[in-house]
């Protein structure tokens, strides 16, 4: 049960950067990928700040030497990006040569083309072609094409926030079942007005710079991002004699059965989801090094993830942070881009800081982690929660 | 490894289905290119008030999940996951055109907060203040698939020991009109007898929701064992026959073993080859049903499929407007159900007597 999953490469694409190297460049200097929103044409851009990746959909067919009659949403080409650096990272040539699968996650799917053409799909022919990119399963097809995975194990799920740490806690079981002997697994989801307008009515988007765990926070910044990992059983690290970045430890899952949108007060569904993790990985909450927490700045998730790590780690609570001051909440890719950060943060002996934190929250007296810090860690545990009560934890290690 | 059983079936389809006492003896016929689902009543699942808030989607999964939960005779689980290809499209729908018709002013939460995914699997686990694992699958025609696997695996190795796991598709009106410009839906009216020779592209859209109680404990209402589960983003017509070979050699199964052949036609003309290649081919001497021309296509319809099977396995009769040819077994003990959706996201799923 404790033997930790491999991860043999990853891949990124977010506000703070095109690729793994830029993306860790940015989160040891500090430096934030929040502005106004530039690529949607959007009634609300004065009142909100997003994490967006500045390409135009334009410049991203051209990265990707897509044909003019492709039908990609913007999420399926981020993701792909990202999907692709992975793989090249993992260095690999031959697909065929092991069981290989996707799970990806994502919430938006095509949302973005459906609602530039929503009307215009009933009679302009043009755009008709984006029908089919609308449902949530076409980004992690068009991963599938590029890479040219054919005849496999090849799934979505959508699990709102938490669904790329769901997809890797997925892959981490088909890998330790037998049932592949490689995984790609990750998420993707693009700005959208859906999103935008979405999260506006729930008022939980903040009009200046996210300050996770702070008294004073606002609100979420959206944002948009794609990333990938790939998991390789023992078998096939041995065989191909792969460097190892680190180990998928322990998951778990749980719901928060509380309410559609809203954490509970005291977070039972993240403490019970980071019980299961520590369980699955054989540790104690004593032999975590750091937490790569959800950290929304929503005046509920702070609350009630902060509360349940209270429940979980009592007076010893290892240094934590959020990162979604860097990126914005990027919903289904955050369990995905967070995970590649506890990674580097394993690989780099390194805390990131929690950005824009000022004054400690009145309800406990936990503060996050907020310079750079330099401390050897061996395990790193990250948080996703989601709509609909959807807790996870993915613990990552050195070690396996 | 502990072996996998269905324990309970439940679903709302097209069909007069949710009362699991009968089997198809009252057939609804239709004359159109859309069904939507025979309502059960739902009044007797749900709180009235609860139930005005919920989209056909939410409500047709909550009571199905109910029925299922009712008859394998448990309280709580220790998963629930669900699978929906499309997701909750009434409220999708809703959200995105008050987006573009109030040019992004004047919006309310509602519809935009039950528009996620999970919020089907979400919902029963409040109703059942469910704490445990809740996953949502939404991978086209395999999503049920996927969600099936997911249980299989977690009841195999004895992380689980009950499991809700169901499909539910509602039909949006946006979608139904936007996936008809693209001939996906028949260009003309066709029933029950007609669809599967109609020589027309597309098929009947309907919606659905067919739910299952999982266990690695075997019970008394026990339908069938759940022996495997596969499924395939790509694979080409010629590749059909050797991959059901090698997936019946992995299961240690001959041809000559299979009892029972669900095959998904739905009468695209352009699709089903697919299946009569198999029902012409290695099946030829098999007896085979198909349930499509009752309950038209969607994304997890094919979980109406392993409804079906899991009955005809227990009660050990098929009926007739089910039977593709006129080869009978005696007993129907091994039951192979293979599905696709237009040539992609395959699936093979295994049952046997229990």
């Amino acid at each position: 049960m404790s033997k930790g999953v491999a991860i043999t490469g990853m891949g990124i694409i977010s506000a703070i950067g095109n690729n793994v190297p830029e993306n860790y460049d940015a989160l040891i200097n500090g430096k934030k990928g929040i502005t106004r929103v530039d690529n949607i044409d959007t009634i609300q851009r004065d009142e909100i700040m997003v994490g967006e990746v500045k390409f135009t959909n334009d410049e991203l067919i051209a990265q990707l030497n897509l044909p003019p009659e492709n039908n990609y949403s913007r999420t399926a080409m981020l993701a792909v990006i990202a999907a692709k650096e992975a793989f090249a990272n993992a260095e690999i040539t031959d697909i065929k040569k092991h069981r290989t699968g996707i799970i990806s996650g994502t919430s938006v799917g095509g949302m973005d083309m459906t609602e530039k053409y929503y009307y215009e799909y009933l009679t302009e022919k043009p755009f008709q072609k984006y029908i089919e990119s609308h449902h949530a399963g076409d980004s992690t097809q068009k991963i599938a094409e590029q890479l040219g995975i054919e005849e496999s194990l090849v799934t979505t799920i959508s699990t709102a926030c938490s669904s790329a740490a769901n997809a890797i806690m997925l892959g981490a079981r088909l890998i330790k079942s037998g049932k592949l002997d490689r995984v790609l697994v990750g998420g993707a989801d693009c700005l959208s007005k859906f999103t935008i307008n979405g999260f506006k009515t729930l008022m939980i988007l903040s009009d200046t710079f996210n300050t996770p765990f702070d008294e004073n926070r606002k609100g979420l910044n959206l944002g948009e991002a794609a990333a990938f990992l790939v998991l390789e059983s023992d078998e096939v690290v041995k065989v191909e004699n792969k460097k190892v970045l680190a180990y998928v430890k322990g998951y778990g899952n749980a719901n928060d059965a509380f309410h559609q949108t809203a954490s509970s007060d005291n977070g039972d569904g993240a403490t019970l989801a980071m019980e299961k993790a520590l369980k699955v990985a054989n540790l104690k909450p004593s032999e975590i090094d750091y937490i790569n927490a959800h950290g929304t700045a929503t005046g509920n998730n702070d609350l009630s993830e902060g509360r349940a790590i209270l429940r979980i780690f009592g007076e010893n609570v290892p240094e934590f942070s959020s990162t979604k001051a860097y990126t914005g909440h990027t919903l289904a890719a955050a369990g995905a881009i967070e995970a590649i950060y506890s990674v580097l943060a394993l690989q780099h002996n390194v805390i990131f800081p929690n950005l824009n934190f000022k004054t400690p929250m009145k309800e406990f007296s936990m503060v996050p982690q907020t310079e750079l810090k330099q401390k050897v860690l061996k395990t790193v545990l990250s948080n996703s929660l989601g709509f609909g009560g959807n807790c996870s934890t993915v613990i990552f290690s050195k070690e396996a | 490894m502990k072996k996998v059983f269905i324990n309970s079936i439940a679903s709302i389809s097209s069909q007069k289905t949710f009362d699991n006492s009968v089997f198809l003896n009252e057939i609804i016929d239709y004359n159109n290119t859309v069904i939507f689902a025979h309502d059960p009543d739902y009044k007797q699942y749900i709180p009235p008030a609860a139930a005005r808030r919920m989209a056909k989607g939410i409500k047709m999964g909550v009571v199905a999940s109910k029925i299922a939960m009712d008859e394998a005779g448990i309280e709580t689980v220790d998963a629930i996951i669900t699978g929906t290809g499309m997701g909750c499209m009434i409220d999708s729908e809703k959200f995105v055109s008050a987006i573009i018709d109030n040019n992004e002013q004047y919006l309310t939460p509602t519809s935009f907060i039950q528009s996620t995914h999970n919020t089907v699997a979400g919902q029963i686990a409040l109703g059942m203040e469910c704490k445990a694992y809740n996953f949502t699958y939404v991978h086209s025609a395999i999503s049920f698939e996927s969600a099936l696997l997911d249980a299989k695996m977690q009841l195999e190795n004895d992380e689980a020991e009950h499991i809700l796991v169901g499909g539910v598709e509602e039909l949006g009106e946006h979608t139904t009109k936007v996936h008809r410009t693209i001939n996906h839906i028949k260009p003309e009216a066709v029933t029950i007898s007609t669809v599967l020779n109609s020589k027309t592209e597309g098929a009947v859209f309907s919606e659905g929701a067919n739910f299952f109680a999982v266990s690695n404990e075997k019970r008394e209402s026990c339908y069938a064992e759940l022996l495997a589960v596969e499924t395939y983003n790509t694979l080409q017509k010629e590749r059909v026959s050797e991959t059901i070979e090698y997936f019946l050699e992995e299961n240690n199964l001959k041809i000559d073993n299979i009892d029972l052949v669900v095959l998904g036609n739905n009468g695209d003309v352009e699709f089903d080859s697919y299946y009569t290649q198999l029902s012409e081919g290695m099946f030829r001497q098999t007896q085979q049903v198909f349930y499509k021309h009752l309950v038209g296509e969607n994304n997890t319809v094919s979980a109406f499929g392993i409804w079906l099977a899991s009955k005809i396995i227990k009660i050990q009769s098929i009926p007739e407007i089910l039977k593709i040819n006129s080869i009978a077994t005696s007993e129907v003990k091994t039951v192979l159900c293979y599905n696709q959706y237009r040539g992609q996201n395959h699936s093979l799923v295994l049952l046997k007597k229990c």
